[in-house]
């Protein structure tokens, strides 16, 4: 015998828990978020920005000054995450400290050296990109697609 | 000035990654590859080129400006010497980044461990 009755009440037991986590679980502070993330995200890209204006001063082009600009945000995010700084940075500003090449950076070296435990081949080795993996697979992915299809059509 | 708009794309492109993972409730590396696929595509329509002209490092400097310097690097590339060019120019401007924070990731693991 099933008992349907039942296992509707349990449903409805299940819904109005729902509703009840739904009120007590605190909301993430938006504005609070917004902000850090605008700010922090902000300002490493200022300091981009003093980085890209030091290289192109020896006379690069945009184009040429874009890859040691990048190489050297990666340096000091990697300074940063080897004294264990980053990370505070990453809890205080969320996406501000994410997004940006120092985010990017950040995920590889610390996985580098959580990993490191599991091995130098199989932990370290493998697992570095556990993180930056995708954002390398689907730029790669997208990328080549994109200026192929620009490329093919001329544009 | 260069700064102050770098300050204020750079702050903004962040904000909208917030938001992201804050409202939409998508998951920190979901809204990376998002930002790395949109700057790609953003870059072959045309528009990133002109978003780093306008803000320089502002637009560089968030993942989305790498999906753009991997587009921009294999189009340079297949237009110089053809098609292999889209797979060699891939990491054109790029590649030097990926070595550096692999040198570094391994040399610094080798030195320093996390704090527990």
């Amino acid at each position: 015998m099933t008992h349907p009755g039942k296992k509707k009440q349990h449903a409805d037991e299940q819904a109005q828990y729902q509703r009840l986590v739904a009120v007590h679980v605190p909301k993430p502070p938006l504005v609070r978020n917004l902000v850090a993330a605008f700010v922090v995200g902000g300002l490493i890209s200022v300091l981009g920005q003093a980085v890209l204006n030091a290289f192109m001063s020896t006379g690069m082009a945009l184009d040429e000054a874009s890859a040691p600009t990048l190489a050297t945000m990666i340096l000091i995010s990697a300074v940063l995450t080897g004294l264990s700084i980053y990370h505070h940075v990453g809890e205080f500003a969320g996406a501000g400290a994410a997004v940006p090449i120092t985010g990017f950076a950040n995920t590889i070296v610390a996985a580098a050296m959580d990993f490191k435990r599991e091995g130098f081949v199989l932990g370290m080795g493998a697992k570095m990109f556990i993180i930056a993996g995708p954002v390398i697979v689907y730029g790669i992915v997208a990328g080549v697609l994109v200026s192929a299809i620009r490329w093919w059509t001329g544009m | 000035m260069d700064y102050l708009i770098a300050f204020l794309v750079g702050g903004a492109i962040c904000a909208i990654g917030q938001i992201l993972i804050d409202v939409a409730k998508m998951q920190p590396a979901h809204m990376l590859v998002l930002f790395v696929v949109a700057g790609a595509v953003l870059s072959g329509l045309g528009l990133y080129e002109r978003l780093i002209d306008f803000a320089g490092a502002g637009a560089l400097v968030p993942v989305s400006g790498f999906g753009h310097s991997i587009a921009r690097g294999a189009l340079l590339e297949a237009e110089r010497i053809g098609f292999l060019g889209l797979f060699t120019g891939a990491f054109e401007f790029t590649g030097m980044g990926v070595a550096v924070a692999v040198i570094l990731a391994t040399v610094i693991a080798l030195v320093a461990n996390p704090k527990a």
